[in-house]
């Protein structure tokens, strides 16, 4: 009962963060919305028992990479977003109804005919960081080494592509 | 215990708010922050089917993608940053031209 609840408070949480992220206008309001939906879903992982993706989102997406947002914000100074143009008829009219009428159906399908819906173990923490470590330095760890190196060059792409031409 | 039924209708409700915020949101920090969420969303998804089937792979999985939407957002925020340099906006729809 107090997993349904928990469940039900974070996803209420990420939800609500998702859809503020729409309706914002100022770039900074959207980027703090995400962060809300962000740290939901580190709790949603805990209930899931991954505790290391949990503190892992929380550290790399909560904190550095929103903080890169931030500041890219901050740097460029953006304003109030401008809107350009009315969007087009036809997807006002088709598009919204038709979007509503494929998530029930999705939402439907994934309740109701869904084979595998059995209850997730919630709570049970199997997955520390411990038996991570061991999946991902064993069978994972050629991709593991590949991501270095795809990080290295990420970082260089970075340096390039925003340093000033002079 | 939860259904995992829940957690994909609620990872499938996150993604969709991801594609309508891609589609409609016309500042390019907000546009990115959209994929950003759909990353999130299916990230979701993964740990939900890790804990359902009692691999951990799914989180394996997860710990990947992280660690490339941190390089894509590292370079992604370069590019922004690079196309505010050249057109002094961030208004997608004035950024149409290959060339300036």
């Amino acid at each position: 009962m107090v997993h349904y609840l928990l469940f039900f408070i974070f996803a209420a949480l990420a939800v609500a963060g998702a859809i503020n992220l729409l309706a914002q206008k100022h770039p900074i309001a959207s980027a703090l919305s995400l962060i809300v939906v962000m740290g939901s879903l580190a709790g949603e992982y805990m209930l899931l028992g991954a505790e290391f993706v949990a503190v892992i989102q929380v550290i790399v997406y909560a904190g550095a990479i929103m903080v890169l947002f931030v500041f890219v914000i901050m740097l460029l100074n953006a304003g109030v977003e401008e809107r350009s143009g009315r969007g087009s008829r036809v997807a006002v009219i088709f598009g919204f109804p038709a979007m509503l009428a494929l998530g029930i159906l999705l939402a439907w399908a994934l309740i109701e005919r869904n084979p595998a819906n059995a209850p997730v173990g919630v709570g049970a923490m199997y997955g520390p960081a411990r038996s991570i470590a061991q999946q991902l330095f064993r069978p994972y760890l050629l991709p593991f080494e590949i991501t270095s190196v795809l990080i290295l060059i990420a970082i260089m792409g970075a340096v390039v592509l925003a340093r000033r031409e002079d | 215990m939860v259904p995992l039924s829940y957690y994909l209708v609620l990872s499938a409700v996150l993604f969709a708010c991801g594609v309508a915020g891609f589609l409609i949101k016309r500042n390019i920090i907000t546009i990115f922050m959209s994929i950003e969420l759909m990353l999130n969303a299916v990230n979701l998804s993964f740990v939900a089917f890790a804990a359902q089937w009692k691999l951990l792979d799914g989180q394996v999985f997860v710990f990947f993608v992280m660690v490339v939407a941190a390089a894509e957002s590292a370079v992604g925020l370069a590019i922004i940053i690079a196309v505010f340099r050249t057109r002094q906006t961030l208004n997608v729809d004035r950024v149409n031209l290959l060339k300036l």
